[in-house]
């Protein structure tokens, strides 16, 4: 029996994105022998610790091991049973729930919180077996019938200085954050009670954020992938400073070889070489910010200078229907939100409408250029010129005098050159017109370019 | 049948408590993991959140030696698993002018002439050791192959001399900031731990164990502001030793409640920017 339960949960980890080799299974499987089944925090470190060896991954392992390995009772300590028919709250009782949560937060009874929030659960989701509605639509309703921002702002006292309210609030937060994690775990928990294993983990997978589409995420994943975006980029700064090094061997260094080879008789043991210094590229950002460009445009220069040490130069352009340099807002030591913001407020890139005219900010450009044949000159943008002369001469132009003009498409590749899209018209001057829409293309376009 | 060094994981917690260690239930059980199935830990997180400590802490309650091996970008098998004594064998030759090659060959190939790294050492060692090796992401991954024979069968081949075995078993962490992709090979082989910035409970109790005549309420106090700078978008955010520091900083100073201006006057102890610095003076 356990050992099923044991291989359905591997299998959701594989289909979860997460890969797990034969021999890890096997460890799982001797780890498991080492912990007792009943203890569910030492069985999620013994298969964490076998299994998932990514933090990137972690997410997904915990989600499918809280379908899993849910608490095998389905009554929570609230007292009444799930299965009964969900009888509608009377409003003084909801009012004590909400009264008991309170007071539970201000004096930080996390074990409190966590039963109260399986009580809300079961007092307020209204959940229906059989119908086929995902979870979040339940953690909605229970959150819905307790209003925690009230409480957040009752939580805190009155009377304390701003460093002390800020702290306060702060683990009034982390708190709060605990009782939402609990709703959702105790609704996932009726889930698979109510449909079955498989069938939750299904509506509970999620794309790995490496994978997430940039332009369709919501606020929330935005915020994720712009976390995971410095890791990333050392990473990925890491990777290439070796890979230039290793190619850095030159031809053999006579003298030091013949110094270092005193030290074994006067037998040159070990050669020595000269060490070449590969030039880095210069590169001119050209970033279209408009309207929906903007997001990506953003992690762009994100992307671009968080790995600055990278490039000899880099310099920024953004567009919409004009364009203007950016580059003096950025550059070290200065703040990456401030920088953004004075791009908001400051930068020119609006000419006429603010509607993206291509062909006119590419021409403007021209008179600044200023390129070399080092210069490698990276576009952003979707190529939806508002039906405005596209200008590619322009482009060829600048494609000449550089070393080489790259354009990153953020728009599926379906919808290329549909509707006012004229990306087709550009690409014969472009080294390479790719789809950049998710982290991942992203790291692995800048791996290959640089 | 191997003798096992724990008999449960709160054992583990409660023996690396006596060395001021703070073991949450995952790090105990993952130790007491490894030393059940004699597979190796990678420990891996942010700076300073007590990685390398951990394995020093294990071997004082293992009271076995620690072994280390530190990782540099250009560590190559002659600086981490062995080297013959070049100059030795010279001197061997030159003083023996005459005799035999394979007569020769046999004696300089032998274990005088072998200079043991810590790799090896950690093998040959009679008593087993805790072997630490710290800052597995900083070698190549062409390097990170060496390590692979070391970690699963717990042998070193010296083509010259043979295979040698392990006299004993070593308990071995290795860490890793994630500054690059550890192959699979070697994450196959070892048993993973993620460790973050602790919670600011736990954070209290680590401070209140680690600086001695540390008031609870200010303890309290500095976790949370801890907590609270390292929500903030820094270029470093404060480490576990780091405010350890600052508590240390705090107490000597004689400072019972934090306020602005503590911070201000102490923020370079916590924090190793000066860019960082002004954020956080600005966001408090």
């Amino acid at each position: 029996m356990f050992f099923e339960v044991l291989t359905g949960f591997i299998t959701e980890l594989r289909l979860a994105g997460v890969p797990v080799s034969m021999v890890e299974s096997i460890d799982a499987m001797r780890a498991v022998e080492h912990v007792s089944l009943r203890d569910r925090s030492a069985l999620k470190a013994a298969l964490g610790a076998t299994l998932v060896k990514n933090v990137r991954d972690a997410e997904a392992f915990e989600v499918a091991f809280e379908v899993y390995f849910a608490y095998d009772r389905t009554i929570p300590d609230g007292g009444d049973p799930a299965t009964s028919p969900e009888s509608a709250p009377s409003p003084p009782m909801s009012a004590s729930l909400q009264g008991m949560v309170g007071d539970a937060l201000r004096a930080g009874d996390t074990d409190l919180l966590r039963a109260l929030a399986r009580l809300a659960v079961s007092r307020y989701a209204g959940m229906e077996p059989g119908r086929p509605v995902g979870g979040l639509y339940y953690v909605y309703r229970t959150l819905r019938a307790i209003d925690l921002d009230a409480l957040a702002a009752e939580a805190v006292e009155a009377g304390l200085t701003q460093l002390e309210e800020r702290l306060l609030r702060e683990e009034i937060d982390a708190r709060l954050e605990e009782f939402r994690r609990e709703v959702e775990a105790e609704v996932r928990r009726r889930l698979v009670a109510d449909r079955g294993r498989e069938a939750v983990a299904e509506t509970l997978r999620r794309t790995p954020l490496l994978d997430r589409d940039l332009m369709h995420a919501t606020r929330a994943e935005l915020e994720a992938v712009e976390r995971a975006i410095r890791p990333l980029t050392r990473r990925l700064t890491a990777r290439l400073a070796r890979k230039r090094k290793l190619h850095s061997r030159g031809r053999l260094d006579f003298r030091k070889t013949m110094r270092s080879s005193l030290a074994t008789g006067g037998v040159p043991v070990e050669p020595r070489f000269r060490r070449l210094r590969p030039s880095k590229p210069d590169v001119v950002l050209l970033c279209d910010v408009s309207g929906s460009m903007a997001t990506f445009a953003r992690f762009m220069l994100q992307f671009v200078y968080a790995m600055s040490t990278q490039f000899s130069r880099i310099r920024a352009y953004a567009f919409i229907d004009g364009i203007d340099e950016v580059t003096s807002y950025f550059g070290p030591g200065v703040d990456f939100e401030t920088a953004m913001r004075r791009l908001g407020d400051e930068a020119r890139v609006v000419a006429f409408d603010g509607h993206s005219d291509y062909g006119h900010a590419l021409e403007r450009f021209w008179e600044v250029r200023g390129l070399t044949p080092k210069t490698t000159v990276i576009v952003t943008g979707d190529a939806r010129t508002n039906y405005r002369d596209p200008r590619p001469e322009v482009l060829a132009g600048i494609a000449e005098e550089a070393k080489a003009v790259y354009w990153l498409n953020p728009e599926p590749k379906r919808f290329w050159n549909t509707g006012d899209s004229v990306i087709r018209v550009y690409e014969p001057y472009c080294r390479d017109v790719v789809e950049v829409r998710t982290l991942r293309q992203l790291e692995s376009f800048v791996e290959e370019v640089i | 049948m191997q003798e096992f060094a724990f008999p449960s994981p709160s054992v583990v917690a409660d023996r690396l408590r006596e060395r001021r260690y703070l073991a949450d239930d995952r790090i105990a059980q993952v130790v007491f993991l490894a030393d059940r199935l004699g597979k190796p830990i990678l420990v891996e997180g942010p700076a300073g959140v007590g990685k390398t400590e951990l394995a020093k802490s294990l071997a004082g309650v293992l009271e076995r030696r620690l072994v280390r091996l530190q990782c540099y970008e250009g560590l190559d098998e002659s600086k981490a698993l062995y080297e013959w004594n070049y100059k030795k064998q010279l001197l061997r030759i030159q003083a023996d002018d005459g005799r035999p090659w394979n007569e020769l060959e046999a004696d300089i190939f032998s274990d005088e002439f072998l200079l043991t790294r810590p790799l090896l050492e950690a093998i040959l060692a009679p008593e087993p050791v805790v072997l630490l090796i710290d800052e597995i992401d900083r070698v190549e991954v062409e390097t990170e192959a060496l390590l692979l024979e070391v970690l699963s069968e717990f042998q070193v081949t010296i083509p010259e001399l043979g295979t040698l075995q392990a006299a004993s078993v070593p308990l071995v962490v290795l860490t890793s900031n994630n500054t690059r992709e550890l192959s699979e090979a070697l994450k196959r082989r070892c048993l993973f731990l993620h460790l973050d910035y602790p919670s600011a409970d736990r954070e209290r109790e680590i401070l209140l164990t680690k600086v001695p005549g540390l008031e609870a309420a200010l303890a309290d106090e500095i976790a949370k502001l801890v907590r609270s700078i390292r929500s903030l978008p820094l270029k470093k955010a404060p480490s576990i030793s780091e405010s350890i520091d600052w508590a240390r900083t705090l107490l000597a100073l004689g400072v019972r409640t934090v306020d602005s201006a503590t911070i201000e006057d102490t923020a370079h102890v916590l924090l190793k920017y000066q860019a960082d610095i002004d954020k956080v003076l600005a966001d408090l």
